[in-house]
C-alpha cells in the first residue's frame, strides 16, 4: 500500500489531522478505483460480446455456403431434368473456364483516353510503379482497366511458373514479415508499409490470403500486392485464402466493387481474375520450419499430395468435383456441342477437375480453425474444413519436421493469437474488421533461430482515439442491430418455437426457455442471458415478453399485398439468391429473363424446402414491376428487401458526442 | 405447514443456482478462446466484474488464489471457477458502489468544493493512492473524464454520464 504524500496534504497542519485527511483520501481513492475497474471490465465485456456476435453471424453465413454448394450439386444431380428446362444453365454453372484468351485480344480493344489522369504503369514493372500506385491510391484514384488487365495477365504468367508451396529462407539480417487477412482495408496495408517498410529484396513479405472482399478497396490492395509481386517475385509471397474464390467474391462484395469501379471492362477483369486466383500458391514454407497457410490443417493433411496436385483446377469452394460417370460424360459432351455455338463457357472434360480427395485437402487448408479440443471435427460453424486440436497440430508438424504453423482466417481482438502450446499462431491484419474499435491488426516479423516478434496497430479515423465507452457503444449497437436483423429474418420460426413452449399462451417465457429457443432456431452460440436486455423486455419476475424482440424492427414490404412469410424468406436468403442470380447472369448485365427467374425460384424452393406458393412469387415479381423488356433487374429486386429499424431516425438526429 | 414452505424455498434456491450457473457459464465462455473450458488468469477479473461484482484488487487476488490450480498454470478451469463464483453470487458479495458514495469520494478529494479535479490531481490520486492504476487504466479514464475545454474532471457530470451509459 502506498503511503500518502504528506507534503501534498498541505503543510502546517498537525500530523494527526494530516493522517486523518490522508486516510480519507486513501479511502476515497479506493472507492473511485474500485468503481472504475468494475466499469472498465464491463465495457471490455460488452466489447467482447459484440465481437462474439459479429463472429458468430459471420461464420453462420459462411455455413450458408455449404447449403448453396449442396444446391448446386442438387441441380447437377437433377441434371437432365434441369437441362431440359434450362438449356445452358448448368453449363454456365459448371462449365470450365473459357479458353485462354489471347492477351492481345483483350488489351487491343481497350483504349486509355487522354483524359485519364490516374496512375500509368510501365512494363516491365519496377519499384517506382509500386510507389506510383500507392501515391495514386492514397488520393483515391482508380487504376485504368487496361493496366489492371495487364497486371492480371502478367501475374498469372509468373504464378504459373511457381510450385504449389513457396519455399523461402531467412537469415538474421533478412527477417521476413507475415501479414494476415486484409479484406480490402487499404488503410491497414498503408499502415503496415509505413511501419514496416515497402517490400524489397531485403524486406520480404508473406501475405497469407483473404486480400479481398468486405472492405471497399479490394482492387487496390490486389493491384499493390500483384505489382509488388511482379517486381519482387522471390521476395513477396502470396498464399491463396478462402476469399480468393470467384464465388465468395459474388457474395462478399468484391464482384460488386469491380463491376462498380469498372463499368465497361469489369466482366473481363472478373474472368481473368478467376483464373489468377487458381494459380495462387497454397502456402509458404519458411526455413523448412514454418508452414504458412491461410486456414489450417486436418488429421489427413498430406503435404506431399498437396505439393503434387494441379492447384489451378481448384476453382471454388462451392464447386466440388462432379462425380465421374460414363453416362454423364457423354451427356456433357453432347452439351458441349450445343453450347459452343452460343459462345458461353464450353464444358471441359473431367480431367479438368481435382479428385474428391485432392479437393478436400485444399478445402482443409483454406477453411480449418484450431481449437482447444483434441481431435479433428467438421467445422460446422463455417460449413467447410475442420476444427483441429493440439494433438493434430503436433502430429502433422512432426510428420513433416516442421516447428510452427502460422495461419490467419480468424479475426482476433489483439490482431494475433498463439495457441496449441505455441505451435499455432493466428495473424490477422485487418483492424476494425467488424466495426470501428472492434479489433487490432497485427503482423509478425521472424527469422530463423529467433523468437517471432508481433506488431499491432489499429486504424482510427479521428486524430485521437475516442474514449473507450464511445467505441464500445458503437460496436455494441452495430452488433445488436445485426442480431436483430437475424431475428427478424427468422421471425416465423422463432415465434413457432416460442409458442411451443408457452403452454399458457401468456406471451411470456422464462429466461432459460427463451435462450434455448433463440439458440436453436438461429443456430448462434451466443451469451443470450447477457444479451437479453438489449433484445427483449423482461418483467419484474424475470420473465421475458418474447414478442417484444420484434417490436422495433421489421422487413420493409416492397409490396403491400404479399405474405409476410414470402418477404421473410426472400430477405433471409438474399445472399444466396444474389449468388445464384449472378451466376445465371453470365454476361453480368444485371438482368435475367423472367423465365430464368421463375425456374430458378422453383429449383431453389424445392431444395431449400421453402413452402411458398409459386403464384405468390409471380405476383411479387409482377407487382414490383422490375420487368424491363421481359428481363428482371435482380439487384433491384433484392435491394427492395431490407430491414427497417424503428429507432434509426432517432439515432441519426442524435448529436454525436465528440 | 413449515415443511411445504421450506421445500418451496429450497426449490427457489435450486432454480436461482441453476440460473447463476448458466449466467456464469456464458460469461466464462466469452473469454474461453480455445473452447476448452479454460480462460487466461488475467481475464478472470474482467469476468467476475462483468457478473456485477466489484471486488477490490486485493479481494480479486484472493479469489484468484481460490480458483487457481495447485501449481498455477496461467489458466483457470471452469470446474474450479463455477462453485466459487456461484457462492459469490449467492452471498451477494462485492456489491457495486452506489452513485452517491462515488460522488462523495470525489468530493473528499476536492475539499475546496470547486466542483472539479484538475487532470494532475486525478492522476496523482489514482496512480499514487489506494490500489494504483496502471498507465493504461489511467489513460483510459482520462480520455473519457477530462472535459477538453477546462482540462479538468467535472466529476458530477462524469459520474452521471457513466451511469447513463451503463444503464
Amino acid at each position: 500500500m502506498n503511503s500518502p504524500n504528506l507534503e501534498d496534504m498541505g503543510c502546517g497542519t498537525s500530523s494527526a489531522t494530516k493522517d486523518k485527511k490522508s486516510e480519507k483520501a486513501l479511502k476515497a481513492a479506493l472507492v473511485i478505483q474500485n468503481w472504475y475497474r468494475g466499469y472498465r471490465a464491463r465495457l471490455k465485456t460488452r466489447q467482447r460480446y459484440a465481437l462474439t456476435i459479429f463472429q458468430s453471424i459471420e461464420y453462420a453465413d459462411e455455413q450458408g455456403q455449404l447449403q448453396l454448394s449442396n444446391f448446386f450439386s442438387f441441380m447437377l444431380e437433377n441434371y437432365t431434368h434441369v437441362q431440359e428446362k434450362e438449356p445452358g444453365l448448368v453449363t454456365r454453372l459448371f462449365g470450365s473456364s473459357i479458353q485462354d484468351k489471347d492477351r492481345q485480344d483483350y488489351l487491343e480493344l481497350i483504349e486509355i483516353p487522354d483524359s485519364y489522369c490516374g496512375p500509368r504503369l510501365q512494363f516491365p514493372l519496377t519499384f517506382t510503379d509500386i510507389d506510383l500506385l500507392i501515391e495514386a491510391f492514397k488520393q483515391q484514384q482508380i487504376l485504368h482497366a487496361y493496366y489492371v488487365l495487364e497486371v492480371l495477365f502478367e501475374t498469372k504468367k509468373v504464378l504459373q511458373q511457381m510450385p504449389n508451396f513457396t519455399h523461402t529462407n531467412t537469415s538474421p539480417s533478412k527477417e521476413i514479415t507475415i501479414c494476415g487477412d486484409l479484406h480490402g482495408k487499404l488503410d491497414d496495408l498503408f499502415l503496415i508499409f509505413y511501419k514496416n517498410g515497402l517490400p524489397s529484396v531485403t524486406n520480404p513479405y508473406v501475405f497469407n490470403g483473404d486480400f479481398v472482399d468486405r472492405g471497399k478497396n479490394s482492387m487496390e490492395i490486389l493491384m499493390i500486392l500483384f505489382v509488388s509481386f511482379l517486381v519482387y517475385p522471390n521476395d513477396l509471397h502470396l498464399n491463396r485464402g478462402n476469399h480468393e474464390d470467384f464465388m465468395m467474391n459474388m457474395r462478399y462484395g468484391f464482384t460488386k466493387e469491380i463491376l462498380h469501379k469498372y463499368k465497361l471492362h469489369g466482366k473481363k477483369i472478373l474472368q481473368i481474375l478467376e483464373e489468377v486466383y487458381t494459380w495462387l500458391p497454397i502456402g509458404t514454407i519458411i526455413d523448412n520450419e514454418v508452414l504458412v497457410i491461410h486456414g489450417g490443417i486436418s488429421e489427413s493433411t498430406d503435404l506431399n499430395l498437396l505439393h503434387r496436385i494441379e492447384r489451378n483446377k481448384m476453382r471454388s469452394v462451392l464447386m466440388p468435383p462432379i462425380p465421374m460417370d460414363g453416362d454423364r460424360a457423354e451427356k456433357k459432351n453432347k452439351l458441349g456441342t450445343t453450347t459452343v455455338a452460343q459462345g458461353i463457357r464450353t464444358s471441359g472434360s473431367f480431367s479438368e477437375q481435382l479428385t474428391k480427395q485432392e479437393w478436400e485437402q485444399v478445402i482443409d487448408i483454406l477453411w480449418s480453425d484450431p481449437r482447444g479440443k483434441r481431435g479433428c471435427y467438421p467445422n460446422t460453424n463455417r460449413g467447410g474444413g475442420c476444427y483441429f486440436g493440439p494433438d493434430i497440430t503436433s502430429k502433422i508438424l512432426n510428420k513433416y519436421q516442421l516447428k510452427i504453423l502460422v495461419r490467419s482466417h480468424e479475426c482476433k481482438p489483439e490482431g494475433y493469437e498463439i495457441c496449441h502450446d505455441g505451435k499455432v499462431i493466428t495473424v490477422f491484419s485487418a483492424s476494425n474488421y467488424y466495426e470501428e474499435g472492434s479489433n487490432r491488426g497485427a503482423y509478425i516479423r521472424m527469422s530463423s533461430g529467433t523468437t517471432p516478434r508481433f506488431f499491432q496497430y489499429q486504424i482510427t479515423k479521428a486524430t485521437c482515439l475516442r474514449p473507450l465507452y464511445q467505441r464500445v457503444n458503437a460496436i455494441e449497437s452495430s452488433a445488436i442491430r445485426m442480431l436483430k436483423e437475424r431475428m427478424i429474418s427468422r421471425k416465423t420460426d422463432l415465434i413457432r418455437a416460442f409458442q411451443l413452449q408457452d403452454r399458457n399462451k401468456s406471451g411470456k417465457l422464462s429466461m432459460g426457455q427463451w435462450a434455448f429457443s433463440m439458440e436453436n432456431v438461429l443456430g448462434l452460440n451466443l451469451p443470450w442471458r447477457s444479451l437479453s436486455s438489449h433484445l427483449v423486455t423482461t418483467d419484474k419476475d424475470g420473465n421475458i415478453d418474447y414478442m417484444s424482440g420484434f417490436q422495433d424492427v421489421h422487413i420493409q414490404k416492397p409490396v403491400k399485398e404479399v405474405q409476410s412469410t414470402l418477404i421473410e424468406t426472400v430477405y433471409r436468403y438474399r445472399s444466396d439468391l444474389q449468388i445464384i442470380f449472378n451466376i445465371i447472369d453470365s454476361d453480368h448485365s444485371g438482368l435475367i429473363s423472367m423465365e430464368e427467374f421463375r425456374s430458378m425460384w422453383k429449383l431453389f424452393k424445392s431444395h431449400y424446402s421453402v413452402h411458398i406458393d409459386d403464384s405468390q412469387f409471380d405476383e411479387l415479381a409482377e407487382r414490383m414491376d422490375l420487368n424491363k423488356d421481359g428481363s428482371i433487374d435482380f439487384n433491384e429486386f433484392l435491394k427492395a428487401f431490407y430491414v427497417v429499424h424503428k429507432f434509426d431516425q432517432l439515432t441519426k438526429s442524435d448529436t454525436k458526442l465528440a | 405447514n413449515l415443511n411445504l414452505l421450506e421445500d418451496g424455498k429450497e426449490r427457489k434456491e435450486e432454480i436461482a443456482v441453476a440460473e447463476f450457473h448458466k449466467k456464469i457459464k456464458e460469461a466464462f465462455e466469452v473469454f474461453d478462446h480455445e473452447s476448452n473450458n479454460t480462460v487466461d488468469v488475467r481475464e478472470v477479473g474482467t469476468i467476475i466484474r462483468s457478473l456485477g461484482c466489484c471486488p477490490s484488487e486485493g479481494e480479486l487476488h484472493d479469489l484468484i488464489a481460490e480458483v487457481e490450480e495447485e501449481e498455477p498454470t496461467g489458466y483457470i478451469r471452469f470446474e474450479k471457477f463455477l462453485p466459487v463464483m456461484t457462492e459469490v453470487l449467492l452471498e451477494r458479495r462485492y456489491r457495486p458502489i452506489p452513485e452517491d458514495i462515488l460522488l462523495r469520494a470525489f468530493e473528499v478529494l476536492d475539499p475546496a468544493k470547486r466542483g472539479f479535479l484538475s487532470k494532475d490531481e486525478l492522476i496523482k490520486y489514482m496512480t499514487e493512492e489506494g490500489e494504483p492504476f496502471s498507465q493504461e487504466e489511467m489513460e483510459e479514464m482520462l480520455s473519457a473524464a477530462i472535459d477538453p475545454e477546462s482540462n479538468s474532471v467535472l466529476y458530477k457530470d462524469y459520474i452521471t454520464m457513466m451511469v447513463i451509459d451503463e444503464n
